[in-house]
């Protein structure tokens, strides 16, 4: 029995947020909050170098053949330093592929997607908020699908596009094929970005046609968006820590405030020890059949609420500068936001934990 | 207890409603601009007696007999039709009636017609950097020099300066008395030299406030309010005003009845989400706050009506803090609805139109919004500290002075 992170594990997340703190200043992630582009190439060129983009790929394709826990080590970290790049939808798409793809396939997308030359993305939302391999919708006829897809982040980068098909099964789509539409969305979050997506016939290879192969791979998406809000909610609750002990009203720091520091202490007490919650559920995602879809689901929706809560107090705590745009909060707060919402809400995700629980 | 307004008000309720048949404008009238027209029927409420019921006729109001019931009747009356009554602005809701409290009669004169009509706009200066819950604490100078003051120093958080004629600010008269005793009420010329307003960006992406910068601006005396040190009373008058603003229980009810709309347009799955029991139990959880508002206001109301407040003193501190948590139960119960829309961004439309919630993305912007009142006219633990040490008689903090 041993509930912990390898040297290797702790050594990955000390190594990107390295890299992070050395290479994404504040400063660069206000600016691209400010600009119209989500994506930083240069960035995210940086973290594929550290083999970032290749963590979930077998080894043999050039990965670092890693499992769920690991990408959500660095989702973790990504999502702490808000980091506007698309790992998690990366990740999944390639990690879609490695498992089902053919070896035509995989020889000609991995290599690349693992080296970050090729960007992988995912395309699983509907109208209606329906992110369930239950209820999608497009159509897949003679290797084309038709239909459109909501929500797809870093659509207009990405190479491949993994998308999910009436039925439940998943087929992947490349950039510049016939009949695809791609239209921006105006997202919350700026450092995701959003788009609708259209498929008019558009070729396509199919992945799987049952939901087995998507539901493994939301679980995995489920987790990692556990651990970046879970890691944008401790670095808010580190910053508002912070300005509680330097921000002074009547003559003393707010901090000194019993009220102040009870309500710190309970945002601590809500988030902290949801980081075993997602441990756990990355951990049962490769060990724990039996949990491996529930518990992923768990934990998104409960880290979910609590980090947005937790982000919505911290702004109350900031007092007038909370509630403007220059303060750093409102990054966090659209990041924590994001990660609730994208790829299943709480609520819709624990209609799933009652079903999958057999309630 | 009786419900039922009797035959006079109800008498009273058809005039106010015979009154409102000419809402909306029409013919000729109705091709003005949305501002001409609602300014040209509150000046036809006005001279009706329906609108500014309480304010003289010689300040432009109505001039009528103060009477709660009456004043009731056409809050619901004119909300109902949707029309235009009296202004929720800063000038008619807080500086207005301040002054009617405390002006001199030429400021009577001068300022309480504009600010009625919507003519002159208004701002609130009294937050600064370093003093916000801590108010008494501000900086900004005062200094007085022949038959002016001298204002020097900066207001922060200040709604509306960008686009406001005149703010009733707090400045620092007194610098050798005790904090709250130094403090005077200006009534201030945005247009005077030395002062450079400059917006901030609020986390919604629209342009709620301002930062306001003062280099030697000139004030006549004549337009302190109150006598000079006396500001902080007059100010705790303008902020009772304020709060009642916040708390009134028509804006929550609005705001609940959207929360049912977009229930009963979204989707879950196959079927609307207000036939999920979850949803259902939620609302019915939410209007429980809603309804208690309501009714709670109609009980502070009839006590004042009876001049016996001794039962919902309590009641009316809790106003704000009631309404600012219950507005956050609604957004957060709206923003649930939403599930994959909420990761859209407001649109410019959504910030600029920010009244009544109809998009996904208006809500979205109204979801954040909410945690702003939450903070303005006191942040919330400021109002726990009210209700605990003036509702309930609980010691203050051992650090904290008396305030
Ligand atoms: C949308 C908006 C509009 C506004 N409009 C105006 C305006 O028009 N004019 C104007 O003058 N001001 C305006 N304000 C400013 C507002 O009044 C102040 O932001 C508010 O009083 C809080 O002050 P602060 O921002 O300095 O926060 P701080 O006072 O620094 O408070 C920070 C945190 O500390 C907590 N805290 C402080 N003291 C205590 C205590 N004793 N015990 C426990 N907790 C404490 C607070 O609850 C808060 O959570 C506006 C603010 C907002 C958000």
């Amino acid at each position: 029995m041993d509930f912990g992170l390898s040297d290797e594990q702790e050594m990955l997340q000390e190594t990107v947020k390295g890299f992070l703190d050395q290479e994404f200043s504040p400063a660069r992630s206000r600016e691209l909050f400010n600009s119209a582009s989500s994506h930083d190439g240069a960035l995210w060129n940086g973290l594929c170098e550290m083999g970032v983009a290749g963590l979930v790929i077998p080894e043999a394709f050039g990965g670092g053949g890693l499992s769920a826990l690991e990408l959500s080590l660095v989702s973790e970290v990504l999502g702490a330093a808000a980091a506007p790049v698309p790992f998690v939808e990366h990740s999944l798409a390639a990690r879609a592929l490695a498992r089902a793809g053919s070896a035509d396939q995989q020889a000609r997308w991995l290599p690349a997607l693992a080296e970050g030359t090729a960007l992988g993305t995912v395309a699983f939302g509907e109208e209606g908020g329906a992110w369930g391999p239950r209820s999608w919708s497009v159509r897949v006829e003679d290797q084309r699908i038709w239909g459109e897809v909501l929500y797809v982040s870093c659509a207009e980068v990405a190479d491949l596009m993994v998308v999910g098909v009436e039925g439940g099964g998943l087929v992947a789509v490349e950039r510049e094929s016939p009949g695809l539409k791609i239209q921006g969305l105006e997202g919350l979050d700026r450092t995701r970005s959003l788009s609708r997506v259209e498929f008019e016939g558009v070729p396509c290879a199919v992945l799987s046609t049952t939901p087995q192969l998507a539901e493994e791979t939301l679980a995995v998406g489920h987790v990692a968006l556990a651990a970046d809000g879970f890691g944008a909610a401790t670095r808010l609750l580190d910053a508002t820590v912070e300005y509680a002990k330097t921000r002074e009203q009547f003559g003393q720091s707010i901090a000194q405030f019993q009220a102040v520091k009870h309500q710190i202490a309970r945002l601590g007490l809500e988030i902290e020890p949801t980081r075993a919650l997602w441990w756990h559920a990355a951990y049962a995602v490769d060990h724990l059949p039996d949990h491996a879809e529930r518990l992923p689901a768990l934990a998104k929706s409960h880290v979910g609420d609590r980090a947005s809560a937790l982000a919505r107090m911290a702004v109350e705590l900031h007092g007038g500068l909370g509630f403007t745009w220059e303060c750093d909060v409102q990054i966090w707060l659209k990041r924590i936001l994001f990660d609730r919402g994208y790829l299943g809400s709480p609520e819709s995700l624990r209609e799933d934990c009652a079903r999958l629980g057999g309630w | 207890m009786d419900l039922e307004y009797g035959p006079a008000y109800r008498a009273y309720r058809e005039t106010v409603r015979e009154f409102l048949k000419g809402w909306p404008l029409e013919g000729a009238e109705s091709a003005l601009s949305q501002i001409e027209q609602e300014s040209l029927f509150r000046r036809r409420g006005i001279e009706a007696g329906f609108v500014y019921r309480n304010m003289p006729r010689e300040y432009g109001g109505a001039g009528q007999e103060p009477d709660a019931l009456k004043d009731q009747i056409v809050l619901e009356e004119f909300h109902r039709a949707n029309a235009p009554g009296d202004l929720r602005s800063q000038g008619a809701g807080l500086l207005a009636p301040t002054l009617l409290e405390f002006g001199t009669e030429a400021q009577k004169q001068r300022f309480i017609p504009a600010a009625l009509s919507g003519e002159e706009a208004w701002c609130q200066g009294y937050s600064e950097p370093g003093s916000g819950s801590d108010l008494a604490s501000l900086k900004c100078q005062g200094r007085a020099e022949g038959d002016s003051f001298v204002l020097t120093g900066q207001k922060i958080w200040t709604s509306n300066a960008n686009a406001a004629d005149w703010m009733f600010g707090l400045f620092r008269t007194e610098p050798e008395k005790p904090k709250h005793a130094g403090i005077s009420y200006l009534l201030v010329d945005m247009r005077s030299e030395g002062i450079d307003v400059r917006p901030l960006k609020t986390l919604t992406g629209g342009i709620e406030f301002n930062e306001v910068f003062f280099d030697e601006v000139r004030v006549p005396m004549e337009n302190l309010v109150g006598a000079r040190g006396q500001g902080w009373g007059v100010s705790r008058a303008t902020l009772i005003h304020e709060r009642n603003l916040i708390g009134s229980s028509s804006m929550l009810r609005d705001m609940f009845s959207d929360l049912v709309e977009l229930a009963q347009r979204t989707r879950r799955g196959e079927c609307p989400a207000i036939e999920d029991a979850g949803v259902r139990r939620k609302l019915a959880e939410i209007e429980g706050y809603v309804c208690t508002q309501e009714a709670s206001n109609m009980m502070q109301f009839t006590a004042e009506l009876k001049g016996d407040v001794s039962r919902t003193m309590r009641p009316m501190m809790m106003n704000k803090l009631y309404s600012t948590d219950t507005t956050q139960r609604i957004m957060e119960c709206a923003y649930d609805l939403l599930g994959g829309e909420g990761l859209l961004g407001p649109t410019e439309a959504d910030i600029r139109d920010w009244m009544r919630n109809t998009t996904s993305t208006g809500w979205v912007e109204a979801y954040l919004f909410s945690l702003g009142p939450a903070i303005a006219g006191g942040a919330s633990n400021i109002q726990l500290n009210i209700i605990g040490e003036r509702g309930y008689g609980l010691p203050r903090d051992l650090r904290l002075p008396a305030g």
